[in-house]
């Protein structure tokens, strides 16, 4: 793969007020360092409707700004509803992302056949045989496992021509997804009737551990780490390794000041070292790190 | 330990090949395909089923240890595998099209669409369904589902969806996904004073126990840690589960077969188990009151606690 590395934006995981959803959009519609942006609501289904106006004027702004649009699914439906919502946007017959395989029996059946499809990281894509077994049905793009160091996606894009292969790049790591609501637990309350004391938490609450260590950090039924991952791996590696696509998770924080550090990075025009300092200074939620990337544990931070 | 399951009463009993592609992949617990051969003659003898584990991800770039595991238990002629890879999957399809497949847990199909693609695209005759549903999220699923369903009913409890977890990976570099492992043992240290016991994974402290409680594995999920000002067991306690008490429901939702872990345990221990969960179903087949059965297992439970987990609702 070559020419120039794309940056993207991930879908928001995070419980966010409607009006910071808008107002996050609408910066990013104007942001040049983004060139395609992923909605939706990917961890909680009962998010989702509150959501649904914001992200909608969102996708209008987003594409006024020459952005491309992807809508993500859920990445674990657990009831008819959420079943819905996911089949929906795929029927819809747009750009969609599948995170969980329940969508991908709509993308395979109930779409227009070969509706082309992105493969979200929540999908257990370990290797290249697995990930041509999505492309037969029409996956095009993945974004790979965050656990697969650069030399195992670099396998699988070897095994896979033509498929366009993203990085989770930026951003807390979503390590685990549950049936439980781990927010609603800690606050004595159960999942059916939670308040929504996940939106008090805009980069999710941090877990650490009693000697104080910080570790994780809990999102509803989602469970990220409390370091922030950043792909830190020169540009020429990167596209040696197949890799077209950089993914930025959204945070508070000078998300403007995030992607423009990746853009600058992708492009050659800084090192890794800077690329860290510079997002280090956009106020990211917990300390850097890269482990995974690099074949390591994903809490480690290796001088790449 | 497959012949003190059979002799105990199990139907089937899943072991694993002596390499990587299971997801207990322990020194001394798994066959050489010679060795599975045996035993497959063995159990046969008894009316029992063998059933291969092939059910963690292969490899980027070296899918063939995965390929071959298939063709060996192909070969010894297992009554089924059970797969998680969608790689794995279609190899064995297209290679060993009558070999019957079964769908891990680790390829985290919790819904009859998911369930649905697996038939459909594979072939799968029957899934296990992850730990974090409901016995009424259980009941929908079997109504929606084409093929057979197969649920846990007493062992270890994942609180996150299998397959979908990578917290191990996070501290220790080694995970379910990546490696068929979870809070690996090489990971593992405990520091005693007089005060306290402190279990570690790769230096991070996930409990302090005091000199009274009792210590289990120190799986990551059900550490101790501390978030918002409280300080507790945030994800879950040190609890097993045991659905003993849902056996009668998950018997009426359309649950065809109910799975007790025991490859990482001793062979004491799967007799147990496995005597006490066919007694339990036979009674159950009688029409008989389960009661007398539950608890009967109590002792066995890891810290001395289990639970019925998210079958009851009550406990998201």
């Amino acid at each position: 793969m070559s020419g120039r590395l794309e940056i993207t934006v991930g879908p928001l995981l995070f419980n966010w007020p409607a009006e910071a959803v808008r107002t996050f959009y609408r910066r990013v519609a104007d942001d040049p360092a983004v060139d395609r942006v992923y909605l939706g609501e990917v961890v909680c289904g009962k998010r989702g409707p509150l959501l649904a106006d914001a992200l909608a004027e969102s996708a209008e702004a987003l594409e006024a700004g020459g952005k491309t649009v992807v809508w993500s699914t859920l990445a674990l439906p657990a009831n008819r509803r959420e079943l819905r919502a996911s089949a929906a946007l795929v029927e819809a017959g747009g750009p969609v992302e599948i995170n969980d395989i329940s969508a991908l029996a709509r993308a395979s059946t109930g779409a227009p056949a070969g509706t082309p499809f992105v493969a979200g990281p929540f999908l257990n894509v370990y290797n290249e045989a697995a990930a041509r077994e999505l492309m037969r049905r029409g996956c095009v793009r993945l974004c790979a496992n965050i656990e697969l160091s650069l030399g195992a996606v670099a396998a699988i894009a070897r095994g896979c021509p033509g498929l366009e292969v993203e990085l989770f790049a930026y951003g807390r790591l979503p390590l685990a997804l549950s049936g439980r609501c781990y927010h609603a637990r800690l606050h004595g309350l159960h999942k059916d009737a939670c308040q929504f004391v996940c939106e008090r938490d805009p980069d999710g609450l941090a877990v650490a551990t009693v000697e104080a260590t910080p570790f994780l950090a809990m999102n509803g039924v989602q469970t990220l780490s409390h370091g922030v991952h950043v792909v830190d791996v020169e540009p020429a590696r990167l596209r040696e390794a197949g890799v077209g696509a950089l993914r930025l998770s959204p945070h508070t924080g000078d998300m403007a000041a995030v992607s423009a550090a990746f853009r600058r990075f992708a492009d050659g025009r800084s090192s890794p070292p800077e690329l860290r300092a510079a997002l280090a200074a956009a106020g990211p939620p917990g300390p850097l790190v890269n482990g995974y990337v690099h074949g390591a544990r994903g809490l480690e931070l290796l001088d790449a | 330990m497959l012949r003190a399951a059979v002799e105990a009463g199990a139907d089937s009993v899943y072991c694993g090949l002596r390499d990587a592609t299971n997801a207990r992949n322990f020194p001394g617990l798994n066959f050489s395909p010679d060795e599975l051969a045996r035993e497959i003659e063995w159990a046969h003898g008894r009316g029992a089923r063998v059933l291969v584990a092939i059910n963690t991800f292969a490899t980027a770039g070296g899918i063939d240890p995965w390929r071959a595991a298939i063709d060996a238990a192909a070969a010894a002629g297992v009554y089924a595998v059970i797969v998680a890879d969608l790689g794995v999957l279609a190899y064995a399809r297209e290679r060993h099209p009558g070999l019957r497949l079964h769908l891990s847990v680790q390829a985290a199909a919790g819904t009859a669409e998911a369930i649905g693609f697996y038939a459909e695209a594979y072939g799968v005759r029957r899934v296990v369904l992850p730990r974090v549903l409901s016995a009424a999220e259980v009941a929908e699923v079997c109504r929606g589902s084409p093929v057979e369903i197969e649920a846990f009913v007493f062992g270890g409890l994942c609180v996150m969806a299998e397959g979908r977890c990578a917290l191990s990976s996070y501290a220790t570099g080694r995970s379910p996904n990546l490696a068929g492992v979870c809070s690996p043992a090489e990971a593992v240290a405990f520091d005693r004073t007089s005060q306290a016991l402190t279990p570690r994974l790769s230096g991070l402290a996930i409990d302090r126990l005091g000199p009274e409680e009792p210590a289990g594995y120190p799986t990551l999920c059900k550490g101790r840690f501390e978030a918002g000002g409280a300080t507790g067991y945030l994800f879950e306690e040190p609890v097993s589960l045991n659905a003993m008490s849902l056996l009668t429901s998950l018997r009426d939702a359309g649950v065809t077969a109910v799975k007790v872990e025991g490859r990482q345990r001793g062979r004491a221990y799967v007799a147990r188990v496995a005597a006490a969960f066919r007694g339990a179903i036979d009674a159950l087949e009688r029409g008989e009151d389960l009661a007398p059965w539950e608890g009967r297992l109590a002792d066995l439970a890891e810290g001395g606690r289990e639970t019925a987990g998210a079958y009851r609702k009550r406990w998201r």
